[in-house]
């Protein structure tokens, strides 16, 4: 994958509102194809730190880079990133329209549109509502689409911010299911996450944040065996960390 | 979407300016007053102009002040107003040309059945507005610079009153066109002066009724004058001395004698 | 009130009866303010659009200004346009004054802010609940105004509608740059105007009658298209 935009590296991010930060001082690198689950309580600034990785603020001080952007073919780097959030964000029209509507801003050429589409639908398991109004969906039909959408696209990377956090079992599953899927094809994704047994099903890389600070940065496995930070530890116990 | 918006609009535009430009068709615009206009004598006898002539007359009925400043900007072809000295003035200076009479009718003064000044059947129109005057009775003006509210005015100055004082107490001052005013002094029953072939067709009368005329003063003398070309190159000069001559020819002079409301003839045909 | 009553019946005799003169005056109300309004659409949802996703030094005054705007009075924009079309003012060439066209100019002029100021708030409010979803997908410009436009259609289709209010219900716009000339610039309002003048109270409240159908009739045409088109509407 010469020409992936991976590895990302953030080099000691920061970002303050009004004069507090909220991130400080956060340094890693994304590699390509990995899995890494960004985990911490809430506030941390998990989330705040997924927008400064995928570009939608900017830092106060320090960089993020990306890697082979002289190769993009034809995509634009934001192009080659995706991301889910928190509640699904549909637009007011059918369920096919809207994962056109998706796939053409990522780049998907006239040719590779109409199977790409097919291939969201279908593993989204929404192919025969196909032209029903997005928003008429569950909440767990609508963010199945939103992730098979996104795989869709091809992007190198996907970062999802809490993407399960207020769905049934049965669409966590499926959507974990379709992440892993892509993962193993391949693709990088970074989840942020404060669901420790979705941290332990899916990262390979864990990535521990405590107030603004990157607390504990580890391979899963010695992650949750043996957490070196106090509050890595205190929160795998199921202790409020505050 | 846009696209569809911006082509839906531009061809709009262009049927309605297309049909308003409307192939050619010859027309003079003539600015003429409210008054003219609420008797009817317009509808009847401008259709059998365009008939013998084909030229489409398109009346703006307006107050005589703005009619005449319509003129001096040059938006209208032919001035047929009631004001013989605001006409002069703007013959005077060049605005217009030919002015010629038309016709003539009187004015009255009109006002509630029980005629508080009690200026009824008088044929002096300066003493009956003192008596009103007197009496602080209610009276309702134009107040527009109009044909009628110039005659007015002079016929407080001939009663030796100055009525500013009073305005918003018994004068009251409506800045409105005839029928406009004719339903403000009805409504509050007060007096008012008005021409009569307004009066003749207006609609909205209730029990009032005519107490004043007569008066060799409230003769209402209307004229038509030519926009100067000179002046306004794009004038329709043909199409309007047409008009002028035509309305102050045999054919016009006898169809405004001809126009008649609940068999009353509204204007007598002055033209020499 | 007698004349409220005889207003009733001579509305419905003038409907039922076709009378050609009420059909020609109210064809003109609805083709006037309806090109007006289209205009206007395609100016001011735009611009409105356009406003809400641009961050621009003094954008807060601007957005004071169109919403002030919103208030313009009709016979302002009417003697405003009139100067300017008047033979005697800078576009006194094109011989506007007068016609249908100068209304539809006057009216737009008039109805333009309203769609802007209104449109802008709706595709704030929608900006603010797509912001970051769209940015991830690189959505910007032209691309982002014509989504977020695409996706208020149905609020949209009210503030068209709170346009088209605006135009047919005013009078003091059209009756001076018109001239309420007899079958060229007579609506529904300026005979109106002209009824009430003559006294012809009775009449007047008649057409004034028809005014109010014909509008309701046109909200009710609109907002049946809006209501078949989806039960998910607005969903």
């Amino acid at each position: 994958m010469s020409d992936s935009i991976l590895p990302l590296s953030a080099r000691n991010l920061r970002y303050e509102v009004n004069g507090t930060p909220l991130i400080e001082d956060i340094s890693m690198t994304v590699a390509p194809g990995s899995f890494t689950v960004v985990l911490g309580p809430n506030g941390a600034g998990k989330s705040l730190l997924l927008r400064l990785l995928h570009g939608l603020i900017t830092p106060i001080s320090g960089a993020v880079g990306w890697s082979g952007v002289g190769s993009l073919r034809g995509r634009t780097l934001r192009q080659r990133q995706a991301m889910v959030f928190q509640r699904p964000v549909l637009l007011r029209r059918s369920v096919e329209a809207n994962v056109r509507f998706a796939l053409k801003w990522q780049g998907a050429k006239p040719a590779q549109l109409h199977e790409a589409c097919e291939f969201a639908l279908e593993r989204a398991g929404l192919t025969d509502r196909r032209r029903v109004p997005a928003r008429l969906l569950s909440v767990g039909e609508q963010q199945r689409l939103v992730v098979a959408r996104a795989l869709a696209g091809k992007p190198d990377i996907l970062f999802l911010d809490e993407p399960t956090a207020s769905l049934d079992p049965a669409s966590v599953q499926r959507i974990e299911a379709l992440l892993q899927e892509a993962n193993a094809s391949g693709m990088a994704m970074v989840l942020v996450t404060h669901d420790i047994g979705q941290a332990r099903r899916l990262g390979q890389n864990i990535v521990f944040v405590h107030r603004g600070r990157l607390v504990e940065n580890a391979a899963a496995e010695p992650f949750f065996r043996n957490p070196q930070s106090a509050a890595a530890g205190a929160y795998l116990k199921g202790e409020i960390v505050v | 979407m846009f696209r569809s918006f911006l082509l839906l609009a531009g061809l709009c535009i262009g049927l309605v300016s297309g049909t308003a430009v409307a192939a050619d068709r010859d027309f003079i615009i003539v600015q003429s007053t409210t008054s003219t206009q609420n008797s009817g004598l317009f509808d009847a006898i401008l259709p059998k102009f365009q008939a013998k002539t084909g030229i489409e007359v398109r009346v703006v009925a307006v107050g005589t002040g703005q009619a005449l400043k319509n003129g001096r900007n040059g938006d209208g072809d032919v001035l047929l107003v009631h004001a013989r000295a605001a006409e002069d003035r703007f013959v005077a200076e060049g605005f217009g040309i030919e002015r010629r009479d038309v016709m003539y009718n009187d004015f009255v003064i009109v006002g509630p059945p029980d005629d508080p000044a009690g200026v009824k059947g008088g044929r002096d129109a300066a003493s009956a507005l003192a008596r009103i005057a007197d009496a602080k009775a209610l009276f309702v003006s134009r107040g527009d610079n109009s044909g009628t509210h110039i005659k007015e005015r002079s016929l407080w100055r001939a009663a030796a009153i100055d009525t500013s004082g009073s305005s918003g107490a018994w004068y009251r001052e409506a800045g409105s066109g005839m029928g406009a005013t004719l339903n403000t002094a009805v409504g509050m029953g007060a007096y008012t002066l008005t021409d009569r072939a307004t009066w003749i067709s207006f609609r909205n009368r209730r029990d009032f009724i005519v107490l004043v005329e007569g008066d060799k003063r409230l003769f209402n003398p209307y004229g038509v004058i030519l926009v100067n070309p000179a002046r306004h190159p794009h004038v329709n000069a043909a199409g309007g001395r047409a008009f002028v001559a035509w309305l102050t020819g045999p054919e016009g002079q006898a169809a405004i004698a001809a126009y008649k409301v609940s068999g009353v003839q509204l204007f007598y045909p002055s033209a020499r | 009130m007698g004349d409220i009553q005889a207003a009733f019946s001579l509305a419905a005799n003038l409907i039922l009866t076709g009378d050609k003169d009420l059909f020609e005056i109210v064809g003109l109300s609805l083709s006037v303010s309806m090109t007006a309004v289209a205009v206007a659409c395609a100016i001011g949802m735009t611009t409105g659009a356009a406003i809400a996703v641009t961050r621009f030094p003094g954008r807060g005054a601007i957005v004071a200004l169109l919403n002030a705007l919103m208030g313009l009075p009709p016979v302002v924009v009417g003697l405003g346009v009139y100067l300017v079309l008047s033979r005697a003012g800078p576009l006194g060439v094109l011989g506007l004054l007068y016609t249908p066209t100068a209304m539809i100019i006057a009216q737009a002029i008039l109805v333009t802010p309203v769609v802007a100021a209104l449109t802008r708030q709706v595709v704030e409010d929608l900006h603010r609940e797509y912001d970051e979803a769209l940015k991830s997908l690189g959505v910007r410009g032209i691309g982002l105004v014509r989504t977020l436009l695409w996706d208020a259609r149905y609020s949209l289709i009210t503030v068209a509608l709170a346009g088209f209010g605006r135009a047919v219900a005013e009078v003091g716009a059209v009756i001076i740059v018109g001239g309420n000339i007899d079958h060229l610039t007579r609506t529904m309002t300026t005979a109106i105007a002209l009824e009430t003048s003559k006294g012809n109270l009775a009449l007047a409240l008649a057409l004034g009658i028809v005014l109010v159908g014909i509008s309701l009739a046109v909200n009710g045409a609109v907002s049946g298209v809006g209501g078949v088109a989806g039960r998910s509407r607005n969903v």
